[in-house]
């Protein structure tokens, strides 16, 4: 049996007195890509950010690398150099050059060696095809490279984990296949774990080992890509993929 | 017989002490400014801080130096606090202690104000690759909001050094009250003197303003230009 990275225990979650997360109960093997599913307002979103604390929960447990995480937030600044996450909205930081916003996290929170961490942000930017932009601007940047950036800014901690919340659906359409692509090689290649919140019917079902199928905050199914993609158990999953088109 | 009024600029040491005066006013108002626009970048942090007693604290203190006249803390501070504290102070520091806390206040809300509209994913994204609460004002908030806040910094900065004129209600030898000591030793002799003591006092202050104040406008056009290009 593979090694179970992450395990998430009766996760209980409210917005003051709207409950918007029901008793959520699952884990991820190391290497695994997830993908979490459901239509909007389903709580993927909120789910995947209290993944590294950005949420807070009410009940429940999150056990990463075997630990119990205690939520609080000197606690999570620790486990989010483990756990690396990229949003929806490409936030650079304005202020600092590309190559700035990679080594910030690197070389101030890791204290890692600046030379090095600099070398090894350039082989990073020239992995995603952006290594004449060290010096840029993020300003200077289209929304898919901006994207790209943070991926990389997210990589140079090397987390062992990492979440991709919608990180395709506010880029123009000629620029999500780029950033696909290199997800998908992460998976790959790297053979990082990921949970991926997406929208992208036919990503999904490339990349993912297994989906997570939320609705309404609570998880209606988890099963295999292969297996909810051509025959789903629930009658809700059946109607969210025939809504979806792809 | 009456001398033309300009020449009282130039009798004795007048020009000179005119100068001296002028100093003054720019080194309170430069001093004040120093530690004010320091102490209001700490309390305006403070003030986008969760603890909710500081915050009502740090805000009385805004507003009690925002609605209480400059005029009125100068004598306060001047008349009342060395006989019921005796707490004393030359007239030139204690008016640089008035308007660096006067500075303090406003520079604290200029502060938040910028500080709050850093967009709320700045933050997340701060805290997502591990920045602890002072690395994330170090590295991202402060540094985005001083170029939302520096505009209004300087029109603060010109608001205090035109304030300065104040001084002199309480004997500080600024380039108003020197001013005014030159035309009354000078009535008789030049009566049109005042008219070109104050002139000059026009221009002296019109120049130190008025380059600040071009300067926000052409920082703010440019700030506007970037963020919409």
């Amino acid at each position: 049996m593979a090694e179970q990275i992450l395990q998430v225990e009766h996760l209980e979650k409210y917005y003051q007195k709207k409950h918007v997360l029901h008793d959520i109960n699952f884990h991820v093997d190391k290497g695994e890509v997830v993908t979490l599913l459901g239509p909007s307002g389903s709580g993927k979103s909120t789910l995947i950010r209290c993944l590294n604390g950005l949420e807070a929960y009410q009940q429940g447990t999150i056990t990463f690398e075997g630990k119990k995480i205690e939520p609080t937030e000197k606690n999570w600044q620790q486990i989010r150099q483990k756990i690396g996450m990229v949003f929806q909205s490409y936030d650079l930081f304005p202020n600092l050059t590309v190559m700035d916003n990679i080594l910030l996290g690197p070389t101030k929170v890791q204290k890692q060696d600046k030379f090095a961490a600099k070398k090894e942000g350039l082989d990073l930017l020239a992995r995603v095809g952006l290594e004449d932009y060290a010096n840029a601007y993020p300003r200077q940047l289209s929304g898919g490279q901006k994207q790209r950036v943070a991926i990389v800014r997210a990589l140079a901690l090397h987390p062992d984990f990492m979440l991709f919340d919608e990180v395709t659906a506010s880029l123009d359409p000629e620029m999500v296949r780029g950033i696909l692509n290199i997800i998908q090689d992460l998976a790959d290649v790297d053979h990082m774990t990921m949970i991926v919140v997406t929208h992208e019917m036919n990503f999904a079902q490339q990349i993912a080992d297994r989906v997570i199928f939320l609705e309404d905050g609570h998880i209606l199914e988890q099963t295999p890509s292969k297996q909810f993609f051509s025959a789903p158990q629930t009658k809700r999953a059946q109607e969210f993929l025939d809504s979806m088109d792809f | 017989m009456d001398h033309s009024g300009i020449s009282v600029l130039f009798e004795g040491t007048n020009f000179q002490r005119l100068l001296g005066g002028l100093w003054v006013t720019v080194r309170i108002a430069a001093v004040a400014l120093i530690i004010g626009l320091i102490l209001g970048v700490i309390l305006g942090v403070l003030r986008t801080f969760k603890n909710r007693p500081l915050r009502i604290i740090l805000r009385l203190y805004l507003e009690f130096f925002r609605v209480v006249p400059t005029v009125v803390l100068l004598f306060l501070f001047y008349y009342i606090l060395p006989r019921e504290m005796n707490f004393n102070l030359p007239g030139d520091q204690l008016a640089t202690l008035v308007f660096a806390l006067w500075v303090a206040a406003e520079m604290s809300d200029i502060v938040r104000g910028a500080l709050i509209s850093v967009p709320q994913h700045q933050k997340e994204s701060g805290k997502a690759i591990g920045l602890n609460r002072y690395q994330l004002y170090r590295y991202v908030l402060i540094p985005q909001a001083i170029s939302l806040e520096i505009p209004a910094t300087i029109n603060l900065a010109t608001r205090v050094i035109k304030t300065t004129s104040l001084l002199l209600l309480i004997s500080v030898m600024d380039v108003i009250n020197i001013g005014q000591q030159i035309i009354e030793a000078n009535n008789h002799t030049h009566p049109t003197g005042v008219f070109w003591v104050y002139g000059l006092i026009f221009l002296f202050y019109f120049l130190i303003d008025y380059p600040l104040s071009w300067w926000a406008k052409r920082l703010e056009k440019k700030r506007l230009e970037r963020a919409n290009g």
